[in-house]
């Protein structure tokens, strides 16, 4: 875990690091900034006749601030300093404004209102303004912004647009961008008057995944208050209805993929918190009831990092897996060695003392950070979703989870395979005596063995940190899924518990359209409790002589 | 009569003279003195000790199980939950058009949720034999459906303690829901009367009291009798050796299920006998939490002793009514140490600790 966090760090800094040199190779290109410096002094100028050459000049020169600028101009957030007349942008703050310089966006400070003045424009100027600021935004470097430009431009009706996006179309790259123009002309042909060129446009539209369509086509297909259709032409109905169950089928499609994801990633944290339960429960036959609470310490760990490093929030995030890890693993130690050595063969008595630490722990933190829930923040490169289609986006942090947990689940396998732990580990696990017999100091064993599962579950709570609020609560929240996972899967096959973990999410993502949320984990656990009369021993039950023991 | 026989042993005899002291004293002290005599207890006193009571009852009931049968139930306050809920829902009939919005029929919250007549199964619940019946039919047939499918597939030991727990959890999310039609979140609360008594007066107070004494040491006298029948004999064997029973004959899950339903019927009287006292019953008693705790009072007090739970059940919330009291904080951070301290060191609790020493004293 230490080595990839580390590695992953480097990778991002030194993208990081390309990005900023660039930033600032590109800000001291001072022949570049000639022209932007003129024309926003023309900008600054009072009369709205140089305002517009100034707009007009901006846009010309496809300077890479001149963007940022015109979108401030026509938010009314341009400014000039009283002070030196310096242009600024501002962003309102209640009290005054947050001001950065126009052209170097470098951040100023906060000023009061009666500071700046601001630059006003005509209603006809922000007409044209808007204008200018689309074919910018066109042929800007980041798709994105192009896409979004294009989504724009689709809703206004007007010649100019479209004659920017019919140019456009000529020398766009991006596919995505490219077929959302076509998607504007083809919703423009629907409305033509011409009866083939709409049916041929709704045959193509049926091909493309978005929404402004769908709307389209249901509205083209429903009747107003006295009963008739609001198309009047039965042919174009007909297609149009075509079109729509093909696009409903895509997106039923979607939507399936969608929901697969979501239970994939609720998996994935069931799976989290039930693997490190599967070796203390499944390899050592011990019940941890304290589990859920060193998943909580795991995301007070990460609670705590942040606030020691407010400004690092994904360093933090990092930090905090291996931090989590340590901390989690010597509180497991300790429990093993203070209490659960006592009791190995009672396991009736071992959950009972295990729950009473719960409880010690869980008030420890209560009395430390109180009963309130503390949010951790979530960095940047981890918030936000991937929109794949008009159809289909998947959040990051669930998709880092998922990715996060088969991680674990792939390191936990290789070190139980691979290293000298994992192999007496696993010769405890099949026969202490022999395993014993054979040299193996098993008191040390079972104790790395806890510590090992404890540091999951530690692990796994920075993960969590990510998606749910940190209170002491926290794992009891866990506890009952994760031993169903547990115990669906198998006890003591770490491979059981990955199946379970994740069909269990699925199915409860499955569920909850029909059934609610708070029905659907209700009517898991009943499934979990049928299933467990019918297999007693899980999905995967142990075999041999390990089986008997 | 065996079963009233006293003298079996000096514990239990000392046990039932403290609980039919409490049972008869304070309600006759309570009725025949002044309320300003130094003797006349306190209301609140009185449903304190009259809670207590109910939860020695529930502590025993779990003794049966756990200590005589060897099933780890971590689900038996759902029982108590059940029981208390049927009770509820009678006393919420009985409040009838006094509700803060005056319906004859609906309680309070359906009227809030915009329900028109009420769910079928709270027909009947006007009538307070019918939740009498309830509060033993609805524990029960939940414990016989629950244990004939477990018992039966032979789920024992570890796993049958998690999926009683999940049981109880599943309970307490469904409760929770406002659809399933018992008051949500906020359960069934603000009584008026039982069986056309001002519940809140000291008398139906004082007799709630004497009532729970009085069930406890039928109870009480019942289950010592029933353990050492021929079925209770048979059960302690199968806690033993589970095994053996099976090969010598017997069908081990009849009697895993019978102890199991009884047990279960039990709780539910105790939490029958428990909401009219505390005046309200929520989703909360349904959560894990509560009924881990019912297994430390039996384990504190010491298990397969029947009077053993009902010391754990009556001294660990003592000690819970006096810290929380004095300081909240230090409650859990007690009764986590009490979980470590009683498995570690007291295997047999405070009964066996009593015990030992007479043993040493008498050697």
């Amino acid at each position: 875990m230490k080595v990839n966090s580390f590695k992953r760090y480097c990778w991002l800094s030194a993208v990081l690091m390309l990005v900023f040199s660039l930033a600032i190779h590109g800000d001291q290109d001072l022949s570049a900034q000639q022209p932007l410096l003129d024309a926003l002094n023309n900008l600054k100028q009072g009369s709205m006749t140089d305002r517009e050459q100034a707009i007009t000049q901006l846009s010309e020169i496809k300077h890479k601030r001149s963007l940022g600028i015109l979108q401030a101009l026509l938010d009314g957030r341009l400014f000039t300093l009283k002070s030196d007349a310096r242009l600024v942008i501002g962003i309102d703050n209640n009290q005054g404004y947050d001001i950065s310089d126009a052209v170097s966006s470098a951040p100023l400070g906060a000023v009061e209102q009666e500071a700046v003045n601001k630059i006003n424009l005509t209603n006809k100027l922000r007409v044209s303004l808007r204008k200018i600021i689309g074919q910018l935004e066109l042929s800007a470097d980041d798709p994105a912004i192009r896409l979004a430009a294009v989504k724009a431009m689709s809703n206004e009706d007007d010649e100019n647009a479209l004659a920017l996006l019919k140019a456009r179309a000529g020398i766009e790259k991006d596919e995505a961008v490219r077929q959302a123009i076509k998607v504007v002309f083809l919703m423009r042909d629907m409305s033509s008057s011409d009866k083939t060129v709409r049916m041929e446009a709704i045959d193509a539209l049926k091909e493309h995944n978005s929404l402004d369509v769908v709307n389209r086509l249901n509205v083209m297909l429903e009747k107003d208050d006295s009963g008739n259709y609001l198309e009047t032409d039965a042919d174009i109905r007909n297609v149009a209805k075509a079109a729509l169950i093909k696009i409903n089928t895509r997106l039923q499609f979607y939507s399936t993929i969608e929901t697969v994801f979501f239970g994939l990633s609720l998996g994935a944290v069931l799976v989290l918190a039930a693997i490190g339960l599967a070796i203390t429960f499944g390899v050592m036959g011990v019940i941890n009831m304290a589990h859920g609470e060193l998943m909580m310490l795991g995301a007070y760990t990460t609670y705590v990092i942040q606030q020691l490093m407010p400004n690092h929030l994904g360093l933090s995030v990092l930090l905090a897996i291996p931090a989590a890890f340590v901390i989690s693993a010597l509180v497991g130690i300790a429990i093993e060695r203070g209490i659960i050595r006592f009791l190995y063969g009672r396991p009736l008595e071992t959950l009972l003392a295990t729950f009473g630490v719960s409880l010690i722990l869980q008030q420890s933190v209560r009395s430390i950070f109180s009963p309130l829930n503390r949010s951790v923040a979530t960095p940047e490169w981890m918030s936000g979703s991937w929109q794949i289609n008009d159809f289909l986006s998947l959040t990051w942090n669930r998709f880092f989870i998922l990715v996060f947990c088969l991680l674990v689940f792939v390191m936990l396998l290789q070190i139980l395979k691979h290293t000298r732990l994992g192999l007496e580990v696993r010769a405890v696990a099949q026969n202490r005596n022999m395993a014993k017999a054979m040299g193996i100091p098993t008191a040390k064993v079972d104790a790395m063995t806890f510590g090992l599962g404890s540091g999951i579950a530690g692990v796994a709570g920075v993960a969590l940190s990510q998606i749910t609020n940190v209170g002491p609560n926290l794992g009891q929240a866990y506890i009952v899924d994760s031993f169903m996972v547990v115990v669906f899967g198998g006890v003591g096959n770490l491979l059981g518990t990955l199946v379970a973990g994740f069909s269990l999410g699925i199915a409860n993502k499955f569920l909850e359209p029909f059934a609610g949320a708070v029905l659907a984990k209700i009517l898991v656990l009943v499934f979990i409790i049928l299933f467990i009369q019918k297999r007693p021993r899980g999905l995967f039950p142990q075999k041999g002589r390990a089986a008997d023991s | 009569m065996k079963f009233i026989a006293l003298g079996q042993d000096k514990t239990s005899t000392s046990v039932l003279i403290v609980l039919a002291a409490v049972t008869f004293i304070i309600p006759f002290c309570n009725l025949v003195l002044p309320a300003d005599s130094p003797l006349h207890f306190s209301a609140y006193t009185v449903s304190v000790l009259g809670k207590y009571l109910t939860f020695a009852l529930l502590a025993m009931s779990l003794d049966l199980v756990w200590g005589y049968c060897g099933i780890l139930a971590l689900g038996h306050g759902a029982f108590f939950a059940l029981g208390g809920y049927a009770m509820g829902m009678y006393l919420m009939r009985q409040i009838g058009a006094r509700g803060v919005y005056g319906d004859p029929l609906l309680p309070d919250f359906m009227v809030f949720l915009n329900w028109k007549e009420l769910p079928w199964y709270w027909l009947g619940f006007d009538q307070f034999w019918f939740a009498l019946l309830m509060v033993l039919l609805a524990p029960g047939a939940l414990a016989f459906v629950f244990g004939w499918l477990a018992f039966r597939s032979r789920v024992t030991g570890v796993y049958l303690s998690i999926i009683t727990q999940a049981l109880t959890y599943a309970l307490l999310l469904a409760f929770f829901r406002n659809e399933m039609g018992f008051g949500g979140n906020n359960g069934l609360t603000d009584f008026k009367e039982i069986l056309g008594f001002n519940i809140q007066s000291e008398a139906v107070r004082t007799l709630l009291l004497m009532m729970s004494g009085i069930t406890l040491i039928g109870a009480f006298l019942l289950c010592r009798w029933l353990v050492n029948t021929k079925l209770g004999r048979v059960v302690t064997a199968i806690r033993d050796q589970e095994s053996r029973v099976r090969f010598l004959g017997y069908r081990v899950e009849m009697f895993k299920l019978w102890i199991f339903v009884f047990a279960a019927m039990l709780a539910g009287i105790a939490g029958g006998l428990y909401v009219p006292q505390v005046g309200i019953i929520n989703p909360s008693e349904f959560s894990p939490l509560n009924s881990l705790e019912i297994v430390i009072w039996v384990a504190m007090g010491g298990r397969g002793t029947l009077y053993g739970a009902i010391i754990g059940g009556v001294l660990v919330n003592y000690g819970k009514t006096v810290l929380t009291g004095l300081m909240p904080e230090i409650w859990l951070f007690t009764l986590g140490a009490v979980f470590i301290v009683v498995t570690l060191l007291l295997p047999d609790g405070i009964v066996g600790l009593l015990k030992r020493r007479s043993q040493e004293q008498s050697a």
